[in-house]
């Protein structure tokens, strides 16, 4: 019994070291929190929208970048998000993805 | 002569002790006892709030804020033009500060500042002091009454309100507006440029009309504008008032109002005299007062220059400026208050800590102009900061919508729920 416990407190040292490490080394910089910062006016605080927008908190590295794309080339029709879209580095969409990627839902 | 217990008392609190004993005048002076590193912002408008509350998230709570504010209760600038034409009441656009408090641990101080002291690093209030590590100005816009002859801040209380800042100002517009004769004529005066919300005077012509249209629709919307010729939006609002509101919206150009006669309602600009059923003026703006006590005013005498990495004032070291104060070819609104405070709050962090701000800061503006009850457009640009220029300049892309829409006047409201739960929430 006293040994099965043991094993337990082990595992759950290991699980949890494993996702407190992934989550520092999943943790976005400054860089990218500032400069998704701006969009919380329209998608709330930290990609939280509480209406109407898109939920960008949380969503897919891959799939935010991919539209930002679209939307400065205009391969995507927008009526407010290609104005913002032209104004930035594909580097920077990047860097964008990252922060909201490591938000919770 | 001896003090009892509640003689000492009676006199801190009118500040005799504290001349008496010039030793303690720190400690016993302190509004609120600074325990670590802090803050204090005056203003809690769009700029101050967001400041507030992204220097607790962004720090983990470490550094402490104070938010100096006059009114007990955050109303919304932005969309309060729609009370002017009816869709909304102050009311819908009025919000508390309680989050601030209880959710980030904001110490909130409502009062007036009457002095900042730079050198002591410190803001005076009428019942004390509170000290600074550094000190953020957000204080909005300050009216130039002076520049019209016959105006006043009195006047614009009571008979013509310049409702430029929302509020009793807005309600007093409404009603008036409300008790305007069917055949009347509604005045908007535009002061030059700079001003807090470029497309706010042509918005606002846009709700009155909205509502005359269907209440009094044989009057008319006067707009007098000291500019050569409309600054923002300008295809979409003329096409706004051509179709929505035929023959109900005159625009006269390089019609600066530099008089007014509260009892008769004559405006007076250099090239006639206007007689009006509603006189709404929109005076020339500049830095609010308390810019002026913390001597970060810049030659101008109207605006404050800022170090765009961290909004420090190039004046004064450890007080920064945000917002509509802010010498700056950025737009008054208060969607670029938001996010120039987002760029000072991480300055201040990374400055406190010891570290270099973001050397490369791309801020966002949107702003929406409501049309009607329903349609909108917008303005929308990314402006980055530029090395050698050492300015803020706008990025490529960017621009006004193709045309007002339904689906952009949704998109307006979801921006104002947004923008106050990011503020306040």
């Amino acid at each position: 019994m006293k040994s099965i416990r043991l094993k337990t407190i082990t595992i759950a040292c290991v699980v949890g070291w494993t996702l407190v490490s992934a989550a520092v080394f999943a943790a976005p910089d400054a860089r990218s929190r500032n400069l998704t910062a701006s969009c919380a006016a329209c998608h709330g605080t930290n990609g939280h929208s509480v209406n109407g927008t898109p939920v960008l908190a949380a969503m897919d590295k891959k799939m935010f970048v991919i539209q930002m794309k679209d939307f400065k080339s205009g391969t995507r029709p927008a009526t407010v998000m290609h104005q913002h879209a032209k104004g930035y580095s594909d580097e920077e969409f990047e860097k964008m993805a990252e922060f909201f990627a490591a938000q919770h839902r | 002569m001896s003090l009892d217990r509640r003689d000492f008392m009676k006199l801190t609190a009118a500040g005799i002790v504290i001349a008496a004993f010039p030793g303690c005048a720190t400690s016993s002076g302190e509004l609120v006892r600074k325990k670590v590193q802090r803050v204090v912002i005056v203003g809690g408008g769009f700029g101050g709030a967001t400041a507030a509350k992204y220097i607790r998230m962004w720090s983990d709570n470490k550094i402490e804020v104070v938010l100096v504010e006059r009114r007990t209760k955050f109303v919304s600038c932005p969309m309060s033009n729609t009370v002017l034409g009816g869709s909304r009441t102050i009311g819908d656009l009025t919000r508390n500060y309680d989050t601030l408090k209880s959710k980030y641990g904001i110490i909130i101080v409502n009062g007036e500042v009457t002095a900042v002291d730079p050198q002591k690093q410190a803001v005076m209030l009428a019942n004390g002091h509170l000290s600074y590590d550094r000190l953020i100005i957000a204080p909005g816009v300050d009216f130039m009454f002076d520049q019209i002859e016959g105006f006043s801040a009195d006047i614009s209380a009571n008979s013509i309100p310049h409702a430029w800042k929302a509020g009793d100002q807005t309600v007093l517009l409404r009603k008036q507006l409300e008790s305007m004769r069917d055949g009347g004529v509604f005045a908007i005066s535009v002061p030059k440029m700079p001003y807090r919300c470029p497309p706010g005077p042509y918005e606002r012509a846009c709700q009155v009309a909205h509502y005359l249209k269907s209440n009094k629709p044989k009057s008319k919307v006067l707009i007098l504008d000291a500019n050569p010729d409309i600054v923002s939006k300008k295809g979409l609002f003329n096409a706004a008032w051509k179709d929505l509101y035929p023959g109900m919206v005159e625009y006269r150009a390089d019609a600066a109002v530099k008089k007014v006669d509260a009892s008769t309602r004559i405006a007076t600009t250099d090239f006639e005299d206007v007689k009006v059923d509603v006189l709404n003026v929109i005076p020339p703006m500049k830095a609010g007062a308390v810019a002026g006590m913390a001597g970060v005013v810049g030659t101008d005498n109207r605006w404050c220059p800022v170090d765009f990495l961290s909004y420090e004032s190039t004046l004064q070291k450890n007080i920064h400026v945000i917002g509509d104060s802010v010498s700056a070819a950025l737009p008054k609104s208060g969607h670029m208050a938001t996010s120039q405070a987002k760029i000072c709050a991480a300055a201040i962090i990374e400055l406190m800590g010891g570290s270099q701000p973001d050397p490369d800061p791309a801020i966002a503006n949107t702003c929406y102009s409501m049309v009607s009850g329903s349609e909108a457009m917008h303005v929308a640009n990314v402006y980055r900061f530029d090395r050698e220029k050492m300015a803020m300049i706008s990025a490529p892309g960017g621009g006004v919508s193709d045309h007002r829409s339904e689906v952009e006047g949704t998109l307006a409201n979801y921006w104002l729920e947004n923008i106050l739960s990011d503020v306040l929430l």
